[in-house]
């Protein structure tokens, strides 16, 4: 089962440069480290203490994972998944 | 150096004494060639706080979407400090990740009002840039 991931320009120096990424697994959490395998140092950028790293928002479809299972958020292959940095400040 | 529309120092200034108390927060878009700002979009405090700010997910997700279909950046990303300077505090520092984004603050406090500042800010490092505002960017693109 493939999956379609939009990765943000901040990380696409670790991803050679690619705006998406095809993908397969069956949770947020499976396809990172499917990603990280290929793409080494992703994992850390956008997980911290297993949990969506404050820095960045995970969305698939319409939904911000941490509103739903956080990375065990399960995705079929009509999925759409998304990553953008989180804009936030004091 | 920030070159940009007056009228976009303006909407932001204007936003943020709206919102105030609260911290204000948006963005402005510009095509991903020149990185002029041009589209100013007002976007959602999620903390409705005095003391933070953070873009609402699904408008942020919504108006990434927007930006992707029409090749556009966000090329100035700013918020308001209702009760400090306009300098970048550890927050604004943690969350700056993109060194091509102008992050522009607005102080709203009754001393410093109005104070319009822009700033680069890479690995957490502040580097204060000037804002020259223009009535036109042909002269720019010429
Ligand atoms: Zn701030």
């Amino acid at each position: 089962m493939s999956v379609t991931i939009n990765i943000p320009a901040i990380l696409q120096n670790l991803t050679h440069n690619k705006k998406s990424i095809k993908t397969t697994g069956s949770s947020i959490a499976e396809i990172i480290n499917t990603i990280e395998a290929e793409y080494p140092g992703f994992r850390d950028r956008v997980i911290a203490d297993g949990k969506v790293h404050r820095f960045m928002n995970i969305y698939v479809n319409d939904d911000d994972i941490r509103f739903l299972n956080n990375l065990d958020t399960k995705v079929s292959s009509s999925d759409s998944i998304t990553i953008l940095p989180a804009v936030a400040g004091g | 150096m920030l070159t940009i529309l007056g009228h976009l120092v303006e909407s932001m200034v204007q936003q943020a004494h709206k919102d105030h108390p609260v911290e204000t927060c948006g963005m402005i878009a510009g095509s991903l060639e020149n990185r002029l700002p041009q589209r100013f979009i007002p976007m959602v405090n999620k903390a409705k706080s005095t003391d933070f700010f953070e873009f609402e997910p699904k408008q942020y997700l919504q108006v990434w979407r927007e930006m992707e279909q029409r090749n556009e950046v966000p090329v100035v990303i700013f918020h308001s400090h209702t009760q400090s300077i306009a300098f970048p505090g550890r927050a604004d520092r943690e969350f700056a990740l993109d060194p091509n984004i102008h992050y522009v603050i607005i102080s709203t406090t009754s001393e410093q009002k109005n104070c319009v500042r822009s700033f680069r800010i890479c690995n957490a490092e502040v580097i204060e840039e000037r804002i020259k505002a223009v009535a036109s960017y042909l002269p720019v693109l010429a």
